[in-house]
């Protein structure tokens, strides 16, 4: 590529951010400043995952449809890590549960140490299978009644172990290696094969995280919720009770109670850019390091490069759990935003698709691409329910106010950004399928 | 000996072209008459296969036309080239391995509307042993087998030019005389026979016509046996 | 012995019955998937959304027909609705084919390409269903409600426990064995069936006995649609119809087809009950079963259950995973290609 056509692309990708921090500021002047950092710290956290997505489609062709999953171990992270101990919950049956889990592990551990090492024949099978099943009951001997005992305590309020209180932001750390833990284990069972069985495989991990998430209370409360998390930044409220934010308030000539919210979302936003800049500055260099182009040449021709003697597998199980990591993080700063942990919000299709969305219109194996595809995508992802309205509304013009079509329709309008979404992604795949900021 | 091109009924001449990248075929000519067999023999990466592919309208000739009957077919579709008469053998996958024989040929007469009965029936008696083993599937057959399924589903068509790339790879040379055999009875029923053949030597005992060709280009072209005996020939492709 | 007996009416009530069920229209679907796989080479990731629009169009139609009073009693209106669910679903499929996926055919995309495409079609799908139906719950069965109830089983058998055999359940067994014959012969008897066989087994050689892909592509929607809303139906007849349930069979529909042998029409049927019968088994609470076994008066104090209900789809994975481990072809699976 000439340096000029090059320099004129980074132009243009230059105009595109530009454009974007306007539409923010639009929001920002016409309708509130609250309302535009609220969007633009969810702009960040999906840049963020769509970062992550983008290291495993982008660099690798890797389909991962279970983003969501990752997402919400991130997010479970953030709430084990941040909450208090609950003691009597551990009194009562942490006890009970750690030996549960301590089963289950010792059962996995020998049944892969029999099935790697035992003589292969009938005898081994009845070992596994011995070993399988006799673990699993006697998890269970130990699980249930530790279970039962964890969620009698005070079920109002805990119910639940409760975390390690420790500060949240260690969460997000925490919430990279999770993911990348499991996503080691589905990795080693499903690359190498097909990449439509990494596909499947990645959809059921994720549903079975947001199953488990849901249902098993002692862990996190299911579905029952966890909030009030402890925030990495101030409260409004302390904030406005403070003479020097009074005095600032004062100076900016607004009321304390407005500007501690928007000050409160700068903060965010400050940490969520410094995580972003640094998963950017990281995934460039990878991009651009002998490892990232020797990825690239994976994805542009595996039979080539599985001639000249790459590990292509073991590659793949590298950025697959890289990419799901950077997934984790989002989810814990995500959880973090919220301030809550809510299993029943995670639909694992759903979001898993947005971010797709956002790394395709983006412009895959691109990391700008991925980032702006971010910024965009979840502009569009809010802004489309009033478009969703305006065009029902266009649409049904002709009918009657009371008519029931016309009725259906707009209270249906919320549909439209699903609608929205699928038509945007057929259509860049077809005539823009490089995006907006393309791989160079 | 003087070639007169009127008598080709398949005729490519003057091809060019390649996948893409530089040319593979550099103007050369090959022709195919009715009831003869013509073999096209040269070194490995000589053109040989690609030719084929550019006669049958697998490959994008930048230069050059082919001609099937008189009239001009350069623009048209393999699966047109089909219905005009032209059926190609090709060297690797050139059979469904998860059908049976029987539904291997009725594949190959897939274009032809009305009884078949009669033309599985020579298939059959050119290949007996395929009429025995009609209901197993062409994947659990041996290598000779596979070619004869191979070659039979390429005659259901009924075609008029049949095109073979390299029959006899990977078969015994038992099986290998035995489908020369074969394919000399399929000319001596006014099929033109064109193929591309490896085994040089025994492919051009018993050729009509034989072209070598080196870099794309036609560097001889006369009688098998007449190929045979041109010294140059022998030294460069046959061995000695 | 009376135990022995109860036992095993208890478990074909709670297991085996609703498990057949279950298990043919995860096969209808499997197989659905496994032909869009064997011929346009990609893993449909639409194929809930198609079975759910299919449901929807036939729901439409059976509702206008109970308002006009039609009726096919005992039998569900929505039997007759059916065809009529089925063409609209054919003619979605056929035009999506023609706007979206036709153009990759022609690009040679790579499968991975268009299985996102088939994601983007499948949230365009699951938005039309909800703009026209809406998401929640949508009920549409009439008829007679069983073939026996339990009370009758009872009463004619004079076992303490019953079998109770919905009409629903015995109607989705029985038209899972109908079109699963018809599509068998179609696929080994007939020239067209036989083509398609031809094109997923050696598309290039297809291309040189003169089979036109487009043909085959489109009767590959066609079955394939006409497969994904008897399966929709069935499903929607047998339990509800509520979109959302559509998208989760998604995973037990590929673990099914995979277990089987992408590609193979046999291994998704096999597939298919494998799955079924493996979540109802693996959920069922087996407390009174082992009740009537056990010697004398007592019965377990917890509920016997392996696995609560909430983590069937756990089930699924589970079997796909083990598939993927031991044979990752699938259990009739030819060579990977």
């Amino acid at each position: 590529m000439s340096p000029v056509s090059g320099w004129r692309e980074n132009l243009r990708a230059v105009y595109m951010f530009a454009f974007m921090f306007v539409a923010l500021a639009v929001v920002g002047v016409f309708q509130s400043w609250s309302l535009a950092l609220a969007i633009l710290n969810l702009c960040l956290i999906s840049a963020v995952m769509s970062l992550g997505v983008n290291i495993q489609w982008g660099y690798a062709g890797l389909f991962n449809i279970g983003i969501m999953g990752f997402a919400a171990l991130g997010g479970v992270t953030a709430v084990l890590v941040s909450i208090a101990p609950v003691p009597a919950a551990w009194e009562a049956g942490g006890f009970g549960v750690i030996v549960a889990l301590a089963i289950s592990l010792a059962t996995i551990l020998a049944a892969v140490f029999v099935a790697r090492r035992a003589p292969a024949g009938i005898p081994r099978k009845v070992l596994l299978a011995f070993i399988i099943i006799g673990g699993f009951f006697l998890a269970r001997a130990f699980f249930f009644p530790a279970v039962e005992a964890i969620e009698a305590v005070d079920p109002t309020i805990a119910g639940f172990l409760g975390g390690l209180g420790l500060p949240i932001l260690l969460s997000w750390v925490a919430g990279g290696l999770l993911a990348a833990a499991v996503a080691w284990v589905i990795g080693k069972i499903a690359l190498g094969l097909r990449t439509d069985y990494l596909a499947i495989a990645t959809l059921g991990i994720s549903e079975i995280i947001i199953a488990v998430l849901k249902n098993e209370d002692w862990l996190a409360r299911g579905v029952k919720n966890v909030s009030g998390l402890p925030r990495p930044v101030p409260y409004e409220v302390d904030l406005q009770q403070t003479l020097w934010f009074q005095d600032w308030a004062a100076r900016l000539g607004v009321s304390p109670v407005e500007i501690s919210s928007i000050f409160v979302k700068l903060c965010y936003a400050g940490l969520f850019a410094i995580v972003l800049l640094v998963v950017l500055w990281l995934s460039e260099r990878a991009l651009h390091s002998p490892w990232g182009r020797m990825m690239r040449a994976i994805r542009d021709n595996e039979i080539a490069a599985s001639a000249m003697g790459k590990d292509i597998t073991g590659r793949h199980l590298q950025v697959f759990v890289l990419g799901s990591a950077v997934v984790g993080v989002a989810g814990a700063m995500l959880t973090t935003l919220d301030g809550q942990f809510t299993p029943a919000s995670y639909q694992p299709l759903r979001f898993t698709f947005i971010i797709w969305v956002m790394v395709i219109v983006g412009g895959s194996g691109n990391n700008w691409g991925a980032v702006l595809g971010g910024f965009v995508i979840w502009f569009f992802w809010i802004e489309a329910e009033p478009i969703g309205l305006w065009l029902m509304d266009l649409l049904t013009s002709g009918l009657a106010q009371d008519s029931p079509i016309r009725r259906h329709l707009m209270e249906s309008a919320a549909h439209m950004r699903l609608m929205i979404m699928g038509v945007i992604l057929l259509l860049v795949l077809r005539f823009s399928p490089r995006g907006l900021i393309p791989e160079r | 000996m003087t070639m007169n091109d009127s008598e080709d009924y398949l005729l490519g001449e003057n091809m060019t072209g390649g996948y893409g990248g530089p040319d593979i075929l550099n103007g050369c000519t090959i022709g195919a008459r009715s009831g003869e067999i013509t073999v096209v023999v040269g070194p490995n990466g000589s053109g040989k296969s690609t030719a084929m592919k550019a006669l049958f309208g697998m490959l994008g000739m930048r230069e050059g036309t082919v001609r099937l009957g008189g009239e001009d077919i350069t623009g048209l579709s393999p699966q047109d080239r089909v219905v005009r008469g032209m059926s190609l053998v090709p060297q690797t996958g050139n059979v469904f391995t998860s059908m049976t024989v029987e539904e291997n040929l009725e594949m190959g007469a897939f274009i032809r509307e009305g009884d078949i009965a009669d033309t599985m029936g020579r298939v059959f008696d050119l290949f007996p042993v395929l009429k025995e083993k009609r209901r197993q599937l062409a994947g659990e057959l041996s290598g000779g087998q596979r070619q004869q399924v191979a070659v039979g589903r390429a005659l259901m068509t009924r075609p008029k030019v049949l095109m073979l790339d390299e029959p006899t790879a990977g078969v015994s040379p038992i099986v290998m005389t035995e489908l020369f055999e074969q394919i000399l009875y399929i000319a001596g029923d006014g099929i033109a026979i064109l193929m591309v053949e490896q085994n040089a030597r025994q492919a051009l005992s018993i050729a009509d016509r034989g072209y070598v060709l080196v870099q794309g280009r036609n560097r001889y072209t006369d009688t098998g046996p007449a190929l045979m005996m041109n010294t140059e020939v022998r030294r460069a492709f046959l061995g000695g | 012995m009376d135990g022995i007996l109860n036992a095993l009416i208890l478990l074909s009530n709670f297991v085996i019955v609703p498990a057949m069920a279950y298990g043919s229209q995860l096969a209808l679907g499997a197989l659905a998937v496994t032909l869009i796989y064997a011929i346009l080479r990609f893993s449909d990731f639409a194929q809930g959304d198609t079975m759910a629009f299919g449901a929807m169009a036939t729901i439409l139609l059976t509702w206008a027909l109970q308002y006009w009073g039609v009726s096919i009693a005992p039998l569900p209106t929505a039997l007759l609705a059916l065809p009529f669910g089925v063409l609209c679903t054919i003619a979605l499929c056929l035009l999506i084919d023609r706007w979206v996926y036709r153009f990759y055919r022609r690009v040679k995309a790579k499968p991975e390409v268009l299985m996102i495409v088939s994601v983007g079609v499948m949230f365009v799908y699951n938005s039309v269903v909800r703009l026209i139906i809406g998401p929640g719950d949508r009920w549409f069965v009439d008829g007679e409600r069983f073939i026996i109830t339990a009370p009758t089983f009872k009463r004619l058998s004079g076992f303490s426990e019953g079998v109770a055999f919905k009409t629903t359940q015995g109607l989705t067994i029985l038209m899972a064995i109908i079109v699963v014959a018809a599509l068998f012969w179609f696929l080994n008897r007939t020239r067209t069936g036989k083509s398609m066989r031809a094109y997923s087994d050696n598309e290039d050689l297809a291309l040189l006995s003169g089979i036109d892909p487009e043909r085959v592509v489109r009767t590959t929607w066609f079955i394939a649609a006409t497969l994904a809303t008897i399966a929709g139906v069935m499903y929607g007849l047998d339990k509800s119809f509520k979109p959302f349930t559509y998208f989760n069979l998604l995973l037990p529909i590929f673990a099914a087809a995979i277990v089987g042998g992408l590609g193979n029409p046999l291994g998704a049927i096999v597939g298919g009950f494998t799955i079924a019968f493996s979540e109802v088994a693996l959920t069922y609470a087996y407390r009174k079963f082992v009740g009537y076994l056990a010697p004398g008066d007592w019965t377990p104090e917890g509920l016997v259950q392996l696995l609560s209900t909430d983590y069937k789809f756990a089930v699924s994975f589970v079997i796909l995973v083990l598939v993927l481990l031991l044979r990752p072809t699938g259990i009739f699976g030819r060579r990977s290609s």
